[in-house]
């Protein structure tokens, strides 16, 4: 077993292998500037890339690094890539956009890589912004994250001032701006056509596909949108190949992952670890256990959209094709532990609290369907609940997800039906008593609030 | 109200961040809400002027965002995290005892005008939870008991708005 160096914990476990998207943060510590950047060898990738390689090449690289993305869907970032027409011909501008509106409970990671190191996201813009021939690039942000933005902003100012970004870098002839954008707040603006319509100023609804981003994106531009994770890989895949990054993964997938670990462990935390780390292992060695010693009793792996884990999945690799042939998803690695003492119909309550207010409300099925959901929910821990609700419950959710128009209800789907399926003991003891007499966490429903947005 | 001249030089460097006036209308509605603390109807007016859009384009965009205010709020904005991580390691309690302290609900201003509390998506502080965040401030591994600390300290303070 590999152990690395986790980054907020407390305990230090041996590092056999040093962290790579992390190595230069330390917490408490302000981030490096460029000076600071260039000394570790920072925008030396870009450097080769600009200098050394053809777009041509950098998108090969990144395709046999098999780097899939970061941000939820694991979709391969060398084949999306691809997608983007080039060629003289080609339409321009084109865009670039790191998605940095990072609002899925129970996912902090891409905060740790803003704030502690934006010079490190600059520098992947730059090598995304030439394997693309994009022209502009956007580092979209959640207003909580707004010092990270400042960060960013002192970041790009600095890389401009070196010549590292705007007209004809690096002496290739090439042009590359890059603005941070901070959002005003909506889940929704971090599904990447909802996000396109938010940059462009619009009510930011989701946009149908086809056409996809790659061909007619931002203005009807070619477009790519990327997770900030998945972007700050690209500086080490140019430093150190394809082959390496494939071989930090302990699985089939590539790379390193950082996971984010919230919950009922002893020591919640972002740790960067080899992709494909069972979740016995990230809970027992690297989190210290659960809580006052006692026991695990279900995780949910990537944030709100994905499915509950039981106690025989713990020695499941949590990576993209295991955790799919699992019928589970990767998600954002932001992985939420309950124990023994933990409401199950509780936590299902507060993640369908939270998809129901988040839903934009462009489609009925969404709109008026979540909130439906939580209703009943909301009646069934207030001691109103029915006999066979939690059938309906399921029968309801399988109706709304695929009848919708983005994925927002499906990710809502996750944990619901799995919860249904896994602990339907837990819901039935709701529908018998009103309550789960063996949680001490009990389920509530949310209090009102009153609108101040309008 | 309408703009400054300097205001202008300041929102003409933001609207220089974008393509058009269009994709720069969240950006100028975020620095006139940080400077005035909300988006008054008279501040709308002045923002469709200055960008040449319709003022009911700006009202969908402010309505739609969770944090474009449209009434007025405290000095201070309080932003709970209501999310799973923070409900499953004792949101609520923090919760009940802000609303006990302040005698306000989600969406509701304090008599003196000091804090606005709300509730908020997950802040990416999941480590440290349950967690709040005090207009830029992020405060770690919150307890009922702590909450009246944390109001006392804040309480009397001015805010960063500007």
């Amino acid at each position: 077993m590999r152990f690395w160096r986790p980054f907020a914990a407390a305990a230090t476990i041996v590092a056999e292998i040093t962290p790579v998207l992390t190595r230069h943060i330390v917490a408490g510590e302000p981030p490096l500037d460029l000076a600071g950047y260039r000394a570790v060898g920072g925008y030396e990738s870009a450097r080769r890339a600009v200098e050394t390689m053809s777009p041509d090449e950098v998108r090969n690289i990144v395709k046999d690094s098999n780097l899939r993305g970061r941000g939820g869907a694991g979709f391969p970032t060398g084949v999306k890539w691809g997608f983007v027409p080039q060629g003289p011909d080609s339409p321009s501008p084109k865009y670039i956009i790191a998605n940095g509106d990072e609002m899925e409970p129970g996912t902090f990671k891409d905060r740790l890589l803003i704030h502690g190191n934006p010079h490190q996201l600059v520098e992947a813009m730059i090598i995304a912004g030439w394997a693309l021939q994009a022209d502009v690039g956007y580092v979209f942000l959640r207003p909580e994250y707004e010092a990270g933005a400042h960060l960013l902003e002192a970041a790009i100012e600095e890389a401009h001032a070196a010549g590292l970004l705007g007209d004809n870098i690096l002496d290739s002839r090439w042009g590359f701006e890059l603005h941070a954008h901070t959002s005003a707040g909506r889940y929704i603006c971090g599904e990447e056509t909802a996000l396109m319509n938010a940059l462009e100023g619009r009510r930011p609804n989701p946009r149908s596909r086809p056409p996809y981003p790659a061909i007619a994106g931002l203005w009807g531009k070619p477009t790519i949108v990327q997770n900030i994770e998945t972007l700050v890989c690209l500086p080490h895949i140019v430093a150190n190949g394809a082959a390496w990054f494939r071989q930090l993964g302990l699985t089939e997938d590539s790379g390193t992952k950082l996971y984010c670990v919230s919950g009922m462990v002893e020591r919640p935390g972002t740790y960067e670890l080899p992709i494909g780390v069972t979740l016995r292992e990230l809970i027992y060695e690297h989190c210290g256990g659960i809580r006052g010693g006692r026991d695990f009793k279900a995780a949910i792996p990537g944030g709100a959209s994905t499915m509950f884990m039981t106690p025989d999945e713990l020695d499941t690799p949590l990576d993209f094709t295991n955790l799919e042939k699992a019928g589970n998803r990767l998600g954002t690695a932001g992985v939420i532990v309950a124990d023994e003492d933990t409401s199950i119909v509780g936590m299902v309550l507060n993640l369908m609290h939270f998809f129901a207010q988040e839903s934009c409300g462009w489609c009925t099925p969404c709109r008026e369907g979540l909130p439906w959901i939580e209703d009943l929910l909301h009646d069934l821990v207030e001691g109103r609940g029915r006999e066979g609700d939690p059938g309906l419950l399921g029968r309801e959710m399988r109706m709304i997800g695929p009848n919708s128009f983005c994925a927002l209800a499906l990710g809502a789907e996750g944990p619901l039906l799995s919860a249904l399926e896994k602990f339907p003991q837990e819901f039935e003891a709701y529908v018998a008593n009103g309550s789960d007499p063996t949680a001490s966490i009990k389920a509530t429903a949310p209090p009102p609030v009153t609108e101040v947005g309008s | 109200m309408s703009f400054s001249a300097a205001d202008k030089t300041r929102l003409d460097e933001i609207r220089s961040h974008y393509h058009d006036a269009r994709a720069a209308s969240v950006s100028v509605m975020r620095w006139v809400q940080r400077t005035n603390g909300y988006i008054s109807d008279e501040a709308l007016q002045d923002i469709a002027e200055y960008l040449r859009l319709p003022a009911a384009d700006l009202e969908g965009l402010a309505t739609f965002y969770n944090l474009l205010f449209r009434k007025p709020v405290g000095k201070h904005v309080i932003k709970v995290c209501d999310s799973v991580s923070c409900w499953m390691r004792g949101y609520e309690g923090v919760r009940d005892r802000l609303r006990e302290r302040l005698g306000i609900g989600f969406g509701e201003t304090s008599a003196d005008r000091e804090f606005t509390l709300l509730p908020a998506v997950c802040l990416g502080n999941c480590d440290n939870a349950p967690t709040l965040m005090i207009n830029d401030d992020l405060y770690d591994r919150v307890t009922p008991a702590g909450v009246d600390a944390i109001l006392e300290a804040v309480r009397g303070r001015g805010n960063d708005r500007g």
